[in-house]
C-alpha cells in the first residue's frame, strides 16, 4: 500500500466513505440516527470496535487459516462488541439504555467485517488500526449528519436540547413525523451520497 | 497466509475461542456489581419520579428517606409479616417464575400478557409520620414488542394517580417509546382509576382527552402512532389494578383504616 497513515485516516471520511461509497453499515445508520447523542455514542463504539478488531486480526493474520478466517474474525469482533456493551452498562447506564440492542448489533455491521477481511488480513497492524479509525470516523460523519437533520426537524432539538419548540410542548414548530421514523434515514443517506458524488465525480459508478 | 495443515483450523479456533471467552467472562463477572448498582439506582430514581419526589442535587438516601418498602401478598392483600421475606433482597421478577412464589396465569386472567405472576409484590409507602401519603406500585405488561415496566404512584385515597414512570421497555423509539416522555406521563396526574361503582375505568383515548365528557377524569391521551403500545399500557393498568393485581391490597388497606 502506497498510502501513508494519515491518508488511511482521512481518505475514509470523504473519498472512500464506508456508507457513502461502499454502502455498508446501513442498518445501524437507520436505527441510531434519531438523536445526535445516540448517533455519537454509536459512532464511538463502532470506531473502537473497527479499530481494535482490525488491529487484532492484523496481528494474528499469519496464524489464521484461510478456511476458518471468517469465523475467527467474527469471534474477535463479537468479543469486542460484548466488551463495549458491558462497559457501557457499567459506566454509562443511561446511554446504554438508549442504545439498547444496537450496541449488540455492531457485530452485524458490515463495515467491521469488511475492513477486517478487506484490509487487516493483508496489512500490518498499525496501518490496519489507522484504517479502522478512519472508517469509524467516516461512518460517524454520515451518522452525525443524518442524526443532525433527523433530530433537528423530527424532534426540534440537538443533543437533547430544544432548538425549535414543538407544538406538542406548547411551541410553534410542528415536527416532521417522517423524520422520527427510521425509514427517513434512507432518504437522507441517499441525498448525502448524491451530494458526495456530485462534489467528487470519481466516486460515481460507471455504467 | 499460513500453510494449511489439516489440524490447524481446529486448534486456532479453539485457542481463539478460549481467549475470547475468558475476556468476555472476565468483563461480565468483573463489571456485574457496577451494573447492578446502576440498575438499582435507575429503579429508585424512577420510583421517585413517579412519586414526584425526585430533586436534583439531593442524594438517593435523602430522597428515599420517607419511603418504606414492604411486601404484600397479592391474593390476600395483606402485608407479609416482618422477617419472612426481606424487601431488600426480594427479586420480584425471579419470584414470578418459581413455583413456590409465583404462578402461571390462565389465558383469561392474563390481560397484561405477562404469563407468570408473582404471589408477593413489593410496594413502596411514602409516609409522613404514621400516615401514608402515597403508595407506589410496580407494574408491568406487554406492549407491541416488549414488556414495559413502570411504577405508578397513587394518592392515599387509593384511586387517584399521582404519577407514573415507565423505566424499561423496548418499544419503537419516537412512537411507542414515547411512554418514557415525561410530558405524556404528567397528564396521568390526578386521573381516577375507578368509577363510582368501583370498576376500573381508566381509558386511553384518541386525540386530546378534553372537553365536556364526564369521563374526563378517567381519560388519558393515547400515544399517536402507537396504538398497540397504548393498548398494552391500558391492559397492564387493567390487570394490575384489577382483582388479580393490587385491588385486594387496596380493600385490605381500606378495611384496616376503617377499623382504626
Amino acid at each position: 500500500m502506497a498510502e501513508t497513515k494519515t491518508e488511511l485516516l482521512t481518505l475514509s471520511i470523504f473519498k472512500r466513505n464506508p456508507i457513502a461509497l461502499l454502502v455498508l453499515g446501513i442498518c445501524s445508520a437507520l436505527a441510531t440516527t434519531g438523536q445526535m447523542t445516540t448517533a455519537f455514542v454509536m459512532s464511538i463504539c463502532v470506531t473502537l470496535v473497527v479499530a481494535f478488531s482490525s488491529l487484532t486480526i492484523s496481528i494474528v493474520r499469519f496464524q489464521i487459516p484461510s478456511s476458518v478466517r471468517i469465523g475467527l474474525q467474527i469471534m474477535v469482533i463479537a468479543t469486542l462488541v460484548i466488551l463495549v456493551d458491558q462497559i457501557l452498562k457499567a459506566f454509562y447506564f443511561e446511554l446504554s439504555k438508549q442504545l439498547s440492542i444496537y450496541v449488540g448489533l455492531i457485530i452485524t455491521n458490515c463495515i467491521v467485517m469488511g475492513r477486517a477481511e478487506g484490509f487487516a488480513m493483508s496489512n500490518p497492524p498499525i496501518a490496519s488500526f489507522a484504517d479502522g479509525i478512519g472508517n469509524g470516523l467516516g461512518y460517524g460523519f454520515i451518522l452525525m449528519s443524518v442524526a443532525f437533520v433527523r433530530e433537528l426537524f423530527g424532534s426540534g432539538s440537538l443533543f437533547g436540547t430544544e432548538i425549535l419548540p414543538l407544538t406538542t410542548n406548547g411551541g410553534w414548530y410542528l415536527r416532521n413525523g417522517l423524520l422520527v421514523l427510521p425509514a427517513s434515514a434512507f432518504f437522507l443517506i441517499a441525498l448525502l451520497i448524491w451530494l458526495l458524488r456530485t462534489i467528487d465525480p470519481s466516486q460515481q459508478e460507471k455504467d | 497466509m499460513a500453510e494449511e495443515n489439516a489440524l490447524k483450523p481446529f486448534y486456532s479456533v479453539l485457542v481463539l475461542a478460549f481467549v475470547c471467552s475468558a475476556l468476555v467472562a472476565g468483563a461480565a463477572v468483573g463489571l456485574r456489581p457496577l451494573q447492578e448498582t446502576n440498575q438499582i439506582l435507575d429503579r429508585q430514581k424512577n420510583i421517585l419520579y413517579a412519586a414526584e419526589l425526585f430533586e436534583e442535587g439531593k442524594t438517593m438516601e435523602e430522597m428515599f428517606a420517607p419511603i418504606e418498602t414492604k411486601i404484600v401478598e397479592l391474593a390476600s392483600g395483606k402485608f407479609v409479616p416482618q422477617g419472612t421475606i426481606d424487601p431488600e433482597s426480594y427479586k420480584q421478577l425471579k419470584a414470578a417464575l418459581s413455583d413456590d412464589t409465583g404462578r402461571q396465569l390462565t389465558r383469561e386472567e392474563d390481560i397484561a400478557k405477562i404469563r407468570y405472576q408473582e404471589k408477593y409484590s413489593l410496594v413502596y409507602l411514602v409516609k409522613e409520620g404514621q400516615t401514608i401519603r402515597q403508595i407506589i406500585l410496580p407494574v408491568r405488561g406487554k406492549g407491541l414488542w416488549s414488556t414495559m415496566y413502570a411504577y405508578v404512584a397513587l394518592d392515599s385515597d387509593l384511586a387517584t394517580i399521582r404519577g407514573v414512570s415507565f423505566y424499561e421497555h423496548g418499544e419503537t423509539p419516537g412512537l411507542g417509546g414515547e411512554i418514557e416522555n415525561r410530558q405524556w406521563q404528567e397528564q396521568w396526574q390526578g386521573k381516577q382509576l375507578y368509577d363510582d361503582s368501583g370498576r376500573m375505568a381508566l381509558q386511553f383515548v384518541k386525540g386530546k382527552a378534553a372537553g365536556e365528557d364526564p369521563a374526563i377524569s378517567h381519560q388519558i391521551d393515547g400515544l399517536s402512532g402507537a396504538t398497540l403500545t397504548t393498548n398494552g399500557v391500558n391492559n397492564l393498568m387493567e390487570f394490575w389494578f384489577g382483582d388479580h393485581g393490587f385491588k385486594p391490597f387496596f380493600n385490605q388497606l381500606k378495611k384496616e383504616n376503617a377499623n382504626g
